[in-house]
């Protein structure tokens, strides 16, 4: 294979027209012959940057070397000693701004597709049955895990390969959190990639426990207490949906970007041999501009709706990857930019009819940062939509801090935690992920999850 | 797996199980509820608890056969399994929670409507444990549709019985019942509980409104995971949108609005109404009448 050092070889995708029809994955991935060839492209830095970029600090040079190489096993071997979870990182982590962002090759041409790699170590893994490595014997200690999303599972991975005996709690039905209920399967397969990760958690002798709600079922006191945790880390994320508070916004038609999500996702309802029903819409419009909308809006889309995303300040403020837009805008969503919903109109049986918006412009940067956006006055407008998706963040669930005493929160309902070790302001109670920091990304939840693992080993290890 | 250890038909399509669901059966109180889903493929469906026995590890439900979802479930037998068993979600009954003087001095009323029934027999049941005498009105259609009427007896302070069509007991709905007992009778309440369908609890919640009763009402609108996350059982209380799963199910009857809830109860009617086709005709469903989408 021809290698041009200064461009990455292109990465396979599904044509626009067709996957807009389909539950498919968007990107196909490297074959082992593109992997290799683009493996060739790392310089190998002495000192690399692109380590430093990555929130849980993969030796990102020594596994490409094992790729050049054509080493899918020890390839993948380097990767576990710091990540879980590489075939979801390698899919949705935002690498353009961590890793790639830093590679040297990035000065004068494209930076080295640290990302795709990684997929393509974890998918031919995957393929040829390489397993993680399960740890000799275990130390006799049991922690407690809450959440099995991204920081969950890399925390309970990263104990159990310490020895530990590690139980995790799901509230829902399946585990793995927001990769289960929130992305949607063009972008992350659920039986494909994120139900294989989850039993390479497993396969290190991690035991999930499904369908348990803590706080509700039992409290994090009575599992340190009566049931002989020796610690617990709470990796509950931030699941509770935000609405804006217009006029009409509980009509029939108005769903959360959560709900619209976990219906699709985690229920499957875009299946119909699912029983969880979903409405499709014929005019959607997604309110909000982050991954989350545009999962959202995509999802619509492939349901057959004309999708628009309505968001209230420019292009270059949304705060979803360029990956994810660019997608977006190839699969046909239309963007109402500069735009904000005001009320929503509904018809005699309480259905969405019409949502009215006003125009905005960008006034003064905020606290944020960014340009403040304004209201135009006079330029109210309606979109005749029948389906109207509130995507506009989501904030952590009181379930677990309001049943925990001595647990301390923010203003915000995040958890207060350290962000070197995971210590919470209860003894032998750690924290990560979504929790503390609000929505945010899975890689850093899965930093957080890795953390919060070795301030648990420090802490139990004194003992 | 959550094993079926009883099951029993009640009346009119309802049904009662008892299901192995140990630590759910530990921490449940009247007034919550949980999810069930038959299978893979199935709905999460909310459910409140009916009743439960701490030592044999078990939860009782009660359902109804209302679409394609609860009929799956009602095939289920003794020693099949529930595939998930969640719960319990939502708050325990406000009245539970209250202090024992102060709850010995209230005098309460309970208004049950069909299969809403079936949760308000935990809480009288809780009250007779904890030697508070309260009444219980049991409303149904016809006499055949009444459920749980001996349970109830057995724990209820007086128990009034009212069919609409007068097959049994008083002649009259719920509120002709309630009007009865405080305009004739000289009853008073110092709170009631209405728990049954949700255009009862509305007429109820409005009798008492004048009556001057505070009342509480157990709602259970569409949901999907129950602890907070969709927000699809949104509801408007007074000014303020709550969710049922998490700050309810029980609120205020005098502040819901139940019209609105009555209109998004019906969101996904078309979309159940295909899934019924899908399975009464089984493999002969083969779409293209054009209605279905099918």
């Amino acid at each position: 294979m021809e290698v041009d050092v200064m461009k990455r070889i292109p990465v396979r995708e599904q044509d626009p027209k067709v996957r807009a029809a389909n539950f498919e994955e968007v990107c196909l991935g490297y074959d082992k012959e593109e992997a290799m060839a683009e493996a060739t492209r790392c310089l190998q830095c002495k000192n690399p940057q692109c380590v430093k970029g990555c929130p849980v600090n993969i030796d990102i040079p020594g596994f490409i070397k094992e790729v050049a190489e054509g080493n899918v096993e020890g390839a993948y071997h380097v990767i576990g000693e710091y990540s879980a979870l590489p075939a979801v990182c390698g899919r949705v982590c935002p690498q353009e701004s961590q890793c790639e962002v830093k590679c040297i090759r990035g000065i004068k041409g494209d930076a080295v597709s640290i990302g795709k790699l990684e997929r393509f170590v974890a998918d031919a893994a995957r393929e040829q049955g390489v397993k993680p490595v399960k740890a000799e014997s275990l130390n006799g200690k049991k922690v407690a895990v809450i959440g099995s999303g991204p920081a969950g599972l890399t925390c309970a991975g990263d104990l159990a390969k310490l020895g530990y005996d590690v139980t995790i709690f799901e509230a829902l039905h399946k585990a793995g959190g927001v990769l289960s209920y929130g992305i949607p399967e063009f972008r992350l397969p659920k039986t494909k990639v994120v139900d294989a990760e989850v039993e390479n958690v497993k396969s290190l002798g991690v035991k999930i426990e499904t369908n348990v709600v803590i706080g509700k079922a039992i409290t994090i006191d009575e599992l340190l207490n009566e049931e002989g945790f020796d610690a617990v880390f709470i990796g509950s994320g931030a699941g509770l949906p935000k609405f804006m508070g217009i006029p009409g916004e509980n009509a029939n038609g108005v769903f959360s970007a959560n709900e619209y999500l976990t219906r699709s996702n985690l229920m499957q309802a875009f299946d119909d041999d699912y029983a969880t029903p979903i409405v499709a819409g014929k005019k959607v419009a997604v309110v909000g501009g982050g991954n989350v909308a545009m999962d959202a809006a995509r999802t619509a889309l492939r349901l057959g709706a004309e999708v628009h995303i309505v968001y209230r300040r420019s292009e270059e403020e949304l705060p979803a990857r360029v990956e994810e837009v660019h997608h977006a805008k190839e699969e046909g969503i239309i963007f109402d930019l500069l735009t904000n919903p005001t009320q929503i109109f509904t018809d005699d049986e309480g259905n969405v009819k019409g949502m009215e918006c006003i125009r905005m412009e960008l006034g003064e940067p905020d606290e944020s940062g960014r340009r403040r956006p304004v209201e135009k006055p006079g330029s109210e407008f309606t979109l005749d939509v029948d389906t109207v998706i509130m995507s506009l963040g989501t904030s952590p669930n009181p379930l677990i801090s309001s049943t925990t005493e001595g647990l301390d929160i923010n203003k915000w309902k995040c958890i207060v935690a350290e962000e070197s070790n995971g210590q919470t302001s209860k003894a032998k109670v750690y924290a990560g992920g979504d929790a503390v920091t609000g929505a945010a990304t899975v890689i850093l939840a899965m930093g957080a999850g890795k953390a919060a693992a070795k301030g648990i080993h420090e802490f139990l290890s004194k003992k | 797996m959550y094993k079926i250890v009883k099951k029993e038909y009640l009346a009119n399509n309802i049904w009662l199980m008892d299901v192995e669901a140990p630590r759910v059966a530990k921490s449940c109180q009247p007034g919550q509820f949980v999810i069930v889903k038959t299978d893979e493929k199935g709905e999460r469906i909310p459910l409140t608890v009916c009743d439960y026995d701490r030592e044999k590890g078990t939860v009782t439900i009660v359902f109804q056969t209302v679409g394609a979802s609860t009929e799956l479930m009602k095939d289920l037998g003794v020693g099949d399994s529930f595939q998930d068993f969640v719960g319990p979600l939502g708050c325990a009954s406000e009245l539970i929670e209250m202090p024992e003087e102060e709850l010995k001095k209230e005098r309460i009323l309970f208004v049950c409507g069909g299969v809403g029934t079936a949760p308000v027999y935990p809480q009288v049941k809780w009250m007779h444990e904890h030697g508070v005498d309260v009444d219980v009105i049991i409303g149904a259609r016809t006499k055949d549709l009444m459920i749980l009427e001996n349970e109830m007896r057995a724990v209820a302070g007086n128990l009034y019985v009212a069919t609409d069509d007068g097959s049994y007991g008083f002649k009259g709905n719920g509120c002709d019942q309630i009007n009865d007992l405080v305009n004739n009778q000289g009853k008073t309440y110092t709170r009631v509980v209405a728990i049954g369908p949700m255009i009862m609890m509305k007429f109820v919640a409005q009798l008492t409104k004048e009556l001057h009763i505070p009342t509480i009402v157990s709602m259970n609108p569409i949901m999907v995971d129950g602890t907070g996350m969709c927000g699809a059982c949104r509801l408007q209380v007074g000014d303020e949108i709550k969710f049922a799963c998490v700050d309810g199910p029980e609120f205020d009857g005098h502040l819901v609005d139940f019209d609105q809830a009555m209109l998004r109860q019906r969101m996904y009617k078309t979309e159940e109404g295909r899934a019924m086709l899908r399975l009464q005709e089984g493999d002969t469903h083969h779409g293209g009448c054009g209605n279905c989408e099918g």
